[in-house]
């Protein structure tokens, strides 16, 4: 095994909560000083006191990424992902431990930093390709390809205030996609831009992950961690909790997700149709076309026969699979299950919700949001957009 | 070039040379947008840079000079020359360091996203200031003319020093400002008042000599009166140049750069954090 090229080592970051501005550990200020003498009379009288809480928003994170792989940072919002590449970009300095990077770095943390609206497309090009790390030499010599990818060509001498937001985020995108180092950390910037924009985004990212480079990449779009990463890291409250091969870090990022939340929600307890638990058959990904049987266990009352309704929602939140079937039931415990229909869908995950009809009176019963996931293995692409929703009776 | 970067947390104070000089485009790139940025979408653009200080010399002739009396020191130099070099400078240092100190919170979303030497900002702001410094150093030059005061040889050759003199100690306040800036924004507030009040603490609108002799040291802690002075004694040989308190305004300026420089560097690491 070579050198890694990145080296994380027992790397944390602490903020102190409960001031009214986040501090970093250690930085009290003379001024802080005299401020809390000041305030500690006011305390005496009020009882009143301003307790300083530390907030590890990374803990201990050891890892070694080699060079040529990409690597996708997968973890729920707050999970420390976002601190972590703001460290290895040296924007925020850790408080503990050490980071070793052999090579140029580009970290694209958001699209478009240091845009000016007043400047044009083309000053804007300089000034932020030169804040993002290129030489004069190197924007001049990809000046066309960069206005040639963006395409904006025609307002390249307008201010970019006047662009509409489209132009705005190719212009900024096509610079940093023109970014020439070898490790590259992205944070979540791919959900800009119309589709054929976001597609080409993507080619661009491959690209680069092509061409030996090491990339580092944060995103909740998990297709897009899948098509582009080889290596995952999950992330949870600011502690690493999985490294090795994307799928695996995929599975443990979804196994990891809490559902349980909307059965032990008032709405659910108090229905005529309460839902106790719901069993989608483990966390395996379903083959294209396969079909899978859902468990559902329910607490009736007073209700002779529901239409027990799943609908699986993708990423964007749309309805791609609706399902339902007539039960007869009896008041108290029932246990049903409901076939799928065969799974044609993309490979990815799809969250459900769940819907109970009381079929005599036409009403519903109880509707639950994300109660748990059905996963489908990446097989046939289907391009996004053209699924259609159908009602299966089965 | 394989190039290795190690990040750990910092414990000594130290400037980065190499890395000051491989970003130094950078500090290209900020002047030069500040500079575009600066009249864009105005009619007359740079012509403000002149206009300004001479509208404001014309107003101290009238109200400082002829309404309440204020002389230049000495009866052969017009008013009006007297207090332009005073405002020449005077704005100079009052413009860069109110840019410098409010530079980083100004590129608040930069400094949040993306590494760069966060020293960057407020000096390449200090010299910014200097292409208006430029412009109204021609109304300067057109002053000359009028009132007929050649340029002397002693003010051309001290005026380079008090440029640099301006630059160090606006750097130097400019610096501590920021960083206190990015976490208590009343430096904010407070700026144009301080500015405000700092003319006054400043001869720029009445000459040294209208202070008590013995006194007089005491204006020469501000590094803008040793500038100031010294500029008006070698173009207009209005009086002498006393050499001894314009070093103590230099040791000043020096000192105030050195202090502003080294809690901007004690502080840098936390910008990100809280700005």
């Amino acid at each position: 095994m070579s050198n890694p090229v990145i080296q994380i080592k027992n790397l944390s970051k602490a903020y102190m909560i409960g001031h009214e501005q986040q501090a970093a550990v250690g930085t009290m200020t003379f001024r802080d000083t005299l401020t809390n003498i000041a305030r500690k009379p006011i305390e005496l009288i009020t009882g009143h006191q301003l307790k300083k809480e530390k907030f590890w928003a990374l803990k201990d994170v050891n890892l070694d990424i080699e060079k040529g792989d990409v690597v996708g940072i997968i973890g729920r919002n707050g999970s420390g992902k976002s601190t972590l590449l703001k460290v290895l970009s040296r924007i925020v300095e850790p408080t503990e431990g050490e980071i070793t990077m052999h090579g140029r770095v580009a970290s694209l943390l958001e699209v478009g930093t240091g845009f000016h609206p007043e400047l044009t497309g083309r000053e804007n090009i300089y000034f932020n390709g030169a804040i993002l790390g290129m030489t004069r030499k190197e924007i001049k010599a990809k000046f066309d390809e960069i206005v040639a990818f963006s395409e904006v060509e025609k307002f390249l001498d307008t201010p970019v205030k006047f662009y509409s937001s489209g132009m705005y985020v190719r212009l900024a995108f096509a610079v940093a996609a023109h970014l020439d180092p070898d490790i590259l950390i992205v944070d979540e910037v791919l959900a800009v831009g119309d589709a054929a924009f976001q597609k080409k985004c993507l080619g661009k990212m491959k690209d680069v992950a092509g061409e030996g480079r090491t990339v580092l990449f944060v995103s909740h779009n998990m297709a897009a961690v899948q098509s582009l990463c080889n290596k995952g890291v999950v992330m949870q409250s600011g502690k690493m909790k999985y490294t090795g091969s994307i799928v695996g870090a995929i599975e443990k990022y979804n196994i990891q997700e809490d559902f349980s939340s909307a059965l032990k929600s008032a709405k659910n307890l108090d229905s005529k149709a309460a839902v106790k638990s719901v069993e989608f058959g483990g966390n395996i990904a379903h083959k294209y076309g396969s079909k899978s049987e859902i468990l559902v266990n329910l607490n009736i009352r007073k209700i002779q026969k529901i239409r027990l309704v799943i609908n699986l929602l993708n990423s964007s939140g749309q309805v791609v699979l609706s399902f339902g079937k007539i039960f007869q039931v009896e008041d108290g415990d029932n246990r049903l299950t409901l076939q799928t229909p065969s799974l044609r869908l993309n490979g990815g995950s799809y969250r459900a919700n769940l819907v109970v009809f009381d079929e005599q009176r036409s009403s519903v019963e109880n509707f639950l949001e994300e109660i748990g996931v059905v996963r489908v293995e990446k097989s046939v692409i289907i391009p996004s957009g053209l699924e259609e929703t159908i009602y299966h009776e089965v | 070039m394989e190039q290795t970067i190690v990040i750990r947390p910092k414990k000594r104070l130290s400037i980065d040379w190499k890395e000051l000089r491989e970003y130094r485009e950078l500090f290209f790139y900020f002047a030069w947008r500040d500079v575009k940025v600066r009249y864009k979408q105005t009619a007359i653009g740079i012509v403000w840079a002149v206009l300004q200080p001479f509208i404001q010399m014309v107003v101290f002739t009238l109200f400082f000079n002829k309404v309440a009396g204020i002389q230049a020191g000495t009866r052969q130099v017009p008013y009006a020359i007297f207090s332009f070099i005073g405002l020449l400078f005077w704005n100079y240092f009052s413009q860069a360091l109110q840019r410098s100190a409010n530079s980083l919170v100004d590129n608040q979303s930069v400094v949040t996203k993306v590494y760069f030497p966060r020293i960057i900002p407020p000096i390449s702001s200090t010299v910014v200031s200097l292409i208006d410094f430029a412009f109204a150093a021609l109304v300067f030059v057109g002053l000359m003319f009028f009132f007929q005061f050649p340029p002397t040889a002693l003010g051309l050759l001290l005026t380079v020093p008090a440029i640099l003199v301006t630059f160090v100690a606006a750097s130097g306040i400019g610096l501590f400002l920021a960083a206190v800036n990015v976490k208590y924004r009343d430096v904010k507030q407070a700026l144009p008042f301080l500015v405000q009040t700092g003319l006054f603490l400043t001869p720029v609108i009445y000459p040294v000599a209208s202070i008590p002799q013995q006194y007089q040291w005491l204006l020469y802690l501000n590094p803008m009166t040793g500038v100031i002075n010294a500029m008006r004694s070698s173009y207009l040989n209005d009086n002498p140049i006393d050499w001894g308190l314009t070093l103590l305004s230099i040791v000043v300026s020096v000192l105030l750069f050195v202090g502003g420089l080294y809690y901007f560097k004690g502080r840098e690491k936390e910008f990100a954090d809280i700005i």
